[in-house]
């Protein structure tokens, strides 16, 4: 019966709760999604702070990571957002380092993976979006709105151009949160599918073993794939943040 | 620890669902097994877990975020300031070694030249003083020579004078003796006219 469960691909995204909280009829309990979060944080933040704490010239091999991922989360930045975007460095790096440490830590077998859930991935976008509207409307009033009307447009087609660069506009944190929600989904279910495969074939005696050996390839190659995916996505997610802050940084196009 | 209550969660429903899948056996693998709570319901897109996601992603982060800001971005641009500066003080300090070091040449390019310069000097000084002592040298030598030759000619002409007053008697008398041998007797002051008047 344990067999059948394990095989069961949607199972590694259920959220079971570990402390029960409701609040005002919501329900806040800390479930196992939350403990991850909380995993993700400190091993990130101890990642980050054991591997600087020697504060060397010539940095460790540990040392080094951490200042090559800070080197290269800032030129990202700066290239796409200019000197300017450097104020949002600490919104940016922090937000590539949760992002790659969950998607990283989902990838152990039997740990939960935060970014597969859509909520979560749709609440950092709404987060980028929100600071880009905010601080586009603050910094240029109303010149903010100057991101819809590229210049250089014939006036007759200018309401349809606005309404297109509106709607593309409206779209960024969908296509953000869905596209990192989405390939961590169907990447850890293609993934628990093999390897259940493997499971299960295994359990029919000689000949199901030597059938296994197929899927068990498949899943290890489907891990290396994962792992690339994992770190791809932190930075498709950092990168499209940098320029939507560009966006907010210049309006003008 | 991590791993404690994710297994937990893989071996809960299968008690809660044993008594459904019991007889489905190995076929059950693809069934989505029956939570107490939400049936059916795709995990991912189910409401009823968004507000306490929210609620622990928000406090998450933000504390990553803090921690990020406050401590460890603050260190690691600390790092990287004082290494590039310190390659540039570096650099700075091996430009002015090859600026010294450039001088240096320079100064002994210099010292050279004007050694070369004064060592021709002397040298030719030294030639001039040698020639201009053969020169006189030889001027002396040659006024010895000249005084010499002088003298010597002084005395060939009286030697030769002297010679030429002799050559008149010796011719008288041979003249004489001739005259005698021919003639048996000569006469002196014929004789002595008549070689007088040839040496004429």
């Amino acid at each position: 019966m344990a067999t059948a469960d394990k095989v069961d691909p949607i199972h590694q995204f259920h959220i079971s709760k570990i402390v029960p909280i409701e609040i005002g009829g919501y329900d806040l309990s800390f479930t196992n999604s939350s403990l991850f979060m909380v995993a993700t944080v400190v091993v990130a933040s101890l990642f980050l702070y054991l591997a600087t704490s020697g504060r060397h010239l010539i940095p460790s091999r540990w040392q080094s990571s951490a200042e090559m991922t800070y080197e290269f989360v800032g030129s990202m930045l700066k290239d796409s957002a200019g000197s300017q975007g450097m104020r949002f460095f600490p919104f940016v790096f922090s937000l590539f380092m949760f992002v790659l440490t969950a998607n990283l830590l989902g990838l152990f077998p039997y740990f939960f993976t935060v970014t597969s859930h859509i909520i979560v991935t749709f609440a950092l976008s709404i987060l980028v979006i929100g600071i880009v509207v905010f601080y586009g409307l603050a910094k240029h009033g109303f010149g903010f709105f100057k991101l819809f009307v590229p210049s250089g447009v014939p006036l007759v087609l200018m309401p349809l151009v606005v309404a297109i660069e509106v709607v593309s506009f409206l779209s960024r944190p969908v296509s953000l949160s869905v596209r990192l929600f989405a390939n961590m989904l169907a990447g850890h279910i293609t993934l628990k599918v093999f390897a259940g495969f493997v499971v299960s074939l295994s359990a029919l005696g000689a000949v199901g073993i030597a059938g296994a050996i197929l899927p068990l390839i498949m899943a290890v190659a489907l891990t290396a794939l994962e792992l690339l995916v994992a770190a791809l996505q932190a930075y498709v997610f950092a990168i499209l943040t940098c320029m939507y802050l560009n966006d907010a940084l210049h309006p003008g196009h | 620890m991590f791993v404690t209550p994710a297994y937990g969660q893989e071996t809960a429903p299968a008690v809660e669902g044993g008594d459904a899948h019991a007889t489905s056996g190995a076929q059950a693998g693809t069934e989505v097994p029956h939570d107490a709570a939400h049936e059916g319901t795709f995990p991912p897109f189910d409401p009823a877990t968004f507000s306490s996601q929210i609620l622990w992603l928000a406090i998450t982060f933000g504390l990553f975020y803090l921690f990020l800001k406050r401590v460890v971005m603050p260190r690691l641009a600390d790092i990287l300031d004082t290494r590039s500066s310190r390659i540039t003080q570096d650099l700075d300090q091996a430009a002015k070694l090859k600026d010294e070091a450039d001088a240096a040449v320079a100064a002994y390019e210099q010292e050279l030249a004007e050694a070369k310069a004064g060592a021709n000097a002397i040298g030719q000084q030294a030639r001039d003083a040698a020639k201009a002592e053969a020169e006189t040298a030889r001027k002396k030598v040659e006024a010895n020579l000249e005084k010499k030759l002088a003298e010597a000619e002084v005395r060939i002409t009286s030697i030769k004078s002297s010679a030429m007053k002799d050559v008149g008697a010796i011719a008288e008398s041979t003249a004489t003796a001739i005259v005698e041998q021919l003639v048996g007797k000569a006469d002196k002051a014929g004789v002595a006219a008549a070689v007088k008047s040839i040496a004429g």
